[in-house]
């Protein structure tokens, strides 16, 4: 079959199709969005009719996998790391219930935080879950462990993390294509039981998790992603694994490597080529992207084996994605710089774009908090962050999906008053609903602005749960319809939106503005699209 | 045979393309290829870069480590200058001279262009202008393509074949416009090398 050019999104994406795929669930998420919209944008799953629709949420898309996977079908469900925080509920308890039709998580990972607050290493999860991760090292490696996943799953009788990181997530490759499978017919779960996590139950269903693992074991062990690559020089082995193989190949000349490697790209950690590897060898490195688990496994609490280095004992910087010059480092070799950067070189961060109609609503809230003083504007996550930098400075909080809100509550609880809550639609729908929900039940003295530019901006301009209904919806949770307002951000409104949000900002309870106006990058995709249309 | 090369500049400036066109040309000169890109928070009006590398090996590291490049290819001048560290010794610099200003410190650009300028192996052309005269002010990203490409290791003809792929759905006349933008980028190079 013919070789694809591939970003590894795209190519899980294509993996997943190829290899059964009946439906696929998420919420946009840098680095992980690119896998939903590849299966958006395919014929192939047009004509195999994969359902491909975005969830609310990460627990919605867990959860909904979960129960295609209920109903005997291939699933899949792809976020960001922190989506797996929203969806860890439903994730831990999938390896309880188990699957009946093969499910996949796809959790992307972001060390270096080039879009995310923080760098948490989804592996952890899968760990504690006690279910196997498949950690592709190139784009290829993407393709089958997506495509050969589902198997997996439905052998082990539980979910499979896939486990990427933005650099393989955003980079492309050739890929060589598999024959097709059929999807799976639907049917039932052989025990009508066994996804009612009742304590009884659950505690079979544990049990048995448990005694899976041997089997898990001699999976990672017989596994063709993991190879052991033997070397003359046994001074030092080195465990590399998923990416981290290729910043260490890429510093051996034709790829011959003195030491020997394993190649690590399935778990749980094959425990027979590990313990090899350690008895061969003087000293051991640890090479992985994201946090040190293999090697805290290795080292353990007391670290009295032989000398395992990493990211611990800062052979390699604690925090931070590799690349090709830490490991050569870490390998005591040198290192061919280029010239340093010029001092005439100044940073050039994000910022909201020209014509944005956050730009103006930020404007329009400036003016009026400049009445209140600063350090009481709680946001979320999404473009409108970006106004926590100039020219803007108005932003003072940005946590997590829907915390704006919930934030806001607990200041003005302990006295900021008024406290200012700015919150995009996509990121409202989310997880910003049940924190107004809590607003309305002690009509908290907040303001709430949803900043409703119709689409999920930050990621590229995905659809947004309720484009159109969020007044119906604030109304549906009970906020009075005096104090929920809709204004247009636009310069030519600056002097009746100050007046409205001073209103409201003075207003001893709970207000919601919904400033709206479509995302200027959709608003300009459309205008194109309709343009060539019409041609 | 290898080409190491970083793709510069500002987050909607098109070096996407720039990396799509040299992308389908390697594929059909069925060499290898790895290409990092920047999707995400950067694309709002920040520094982007892409790290393309093309081999008639296999490729290891979606990464070029610092000092190897072969060619930065900068759709901006500042931004040229920000990934020197990964320029080697004998390696080029091919750059618009056109600044995007979207910050309050921007640099004089004569203090950006004395830096390039002291390169010997360096490009410094204005891609807006000759986009302009080819058809086609947006054109300027494909014009920087074709300045490049005779630092690169794949044939002319399939550049241009790339470009017919890539705009191929949009119409023969943004084919045109870009073929030709692509054609004088190369000419300038040519010229002033």
């Amino acid at each position: 079959m013919e070789k694809l050019l591939l970003l590894g999104d795209e190519a899980i994406a294509q993996g997943a199709i190829d290899g059964g795929l009946s439906g696929i669930y998420a919420y946009p998420g840098t680095p992980s969005t690119e896998i939903m919209e590849f299966v958006q944008g395919s014929k192939q799953a047009e004509e195999l009719s994969i359902h491909r629709t975005w969830s609310a949420n990460e627990k919605t898309a867990m959860e909904a996998a979960l129960g295609m996977s209920y109903a005997g079908k291939r699933a899949m469900v792809c976020f960001k790391h922190v989506g797996l925080n929203v969806a860890a509920d439903a994730f831990v308890n999938a390896s309880i219930t188990g699957v009946n039709g093969g499910l996949i998580v796809v959790s992307a990972d972001d060390p270096s935080m080039h879009s995310s607050q923080n760098e948490q290493d989804s592996r952890f999860y899968a760990k504690f879950s006690l279910i196997p991760i498949l950690e592709p090292s190139n784009q290829q490696e993407a393709y089958e462990m997506a495509y050969y996943g589902f198997e997996l799953s439905e052998k082990l009788n539980v979910p499979v993390m896939l486990r990427i990181t933005t650099r393989l997530a955003h980079s492309r490759a050739g890929v060589q294509r598999s024959q097709v499978k059929k999807q799976n017919q639907l049917h039932l779960p052989s025990d009508p039981r066994q996804f009612v996590l009742l304590p009884a139950i659950a505690r079979k269903n544990y049990k048995k998790l448990l005694g899976m693992q041997p089997s898990m074991d001699i999976e990672s062990e017989k596994s063709t992603f993991n190879t052991f690559i033997n070397g003359s020089d046994k001074k030092l082995g080195v465990i590399a694994a998923g990416l981290a193989y290729n910043y260490l190949m890429e510093n051996y000349i034709d790829g011959k490597n003195p030491n020997p490697i394993l190649k690590i790209c399935q778990y749980p950690l094959p425990h027979k080529q590990v313990a090899d590897l350690y008895n061969q060898c003087d000293s051991l490195l640890i090479l992985e992207d994201g946090a040190p688990m293999i090697e805290e496994m290795m080292k353990g609490f007391l670290n009295l084996g032989k000398p395992i280095h990493g990211r611990l004992d800062g052979t390699l910087p604690r925090d931070g994605e590799l690349n090709p010059n830490i490991v050569a480092k870490a390998l005591g070799m040198a290192i061919q710089e280029g010239q340093e950067v010029p001092e005439v070189v100044k940073n050039r961060p994000p910022s909201l774009c020209q014509g944005c109609g956050h730009r103006d609503v930020f404007e329009d809230l400036n003016e009026v908090l400049k009445e209140y003083g600063t350090g009481r504007v709680f946001s979320d996550i999404g473009c409108y962050t970006l106004a926590a930098l100039p020219p803007f400075n108005s932003v003072n909080s940005c946590v997590d999906m829907g915390a704006s809100i919930t934030m806001a509550i607990g200041a003005a609880d302990a006295g900021l008053i008024p406290a200012v809550s700015v919150i995009g639609d996509s990121t409202f729908t989310h997880s910003g609903m049940t924190g107004l929900l809590d607003a309305v039940n002690k009509n908290a003295p907040i303001t709430v602005i949803i900043s409703d530019n119709s689409t999920t901006g930050m990621t590229g301009g995905q659809d947004s749960a309720a484009t159109g209904r969020l007044f119906e919806i604030c109304q549906g949770i009970g906020v009075h319809p005096d104090h929920l307002k809709i204004i247009t951000p636009l310069k030519k409104n600056h002097e009746e939106n100050v007046r409205i949000i001073r209103e409201e900002l003075e207003y001893k309870g709970l207000s919601v503005i919904i400033p709206q106006r479509e995302c200027i990058q959709t608003f300009a995709r459309r205008k194109k699209a309709e343009k060539n249309e019409s041609n | 045979m290898k080409n190491d090369i970083i793709l510069a500049g500002v987050g909607g400036q098109g070096i996407l393309s720039i990396a799509a066109a040299i992308g389908l040309a390697a594929v059909k000169n069925n060499l290898h290829i790895k290409q990092s890109e920047v999707h995400g928070m950067s694309q709002r009006g920040g520094d982007v870069q892409s790290h393309l590398r093309l081999s008639d090996k296999p490729i290891a590291s979606d990464l070029i480590p610092k000092g190897k490049a072969d060619l930065i290819l900068s759709v901006e001048p500042m931004e040229a200058l920000r990934y020197l560290p990964f320029l080697s010794k004998d390696g080029w610099l091919v750059t618009n001279i056109t600044p995007f200003n979207n910050i309050p410190d921007y640099p004089g650009l004569e203090d950006i262009l004395k830096q390039i300028k002291s390169f010997p192996n360096h490009i410094a052309i204005d891609a807006d202008t000759i986009a302009k005269q080819a058809g086609s002010s947006r054109s300027s990203n494909i014009v920087m393509l074709g300045a490049a490409s005779p630092f690169l290791d794949i044939p002319f003809e399939r550049l241009e074949d790339g470009i017919r792929q890539l705009f191929g759905k949009k119409g023969e006349e943004l084919v045109n416009t870009n073929l030709k933008a692509l054609k004088a980028g190369r000419d300038f190079t040519e010229k002033n090398r």
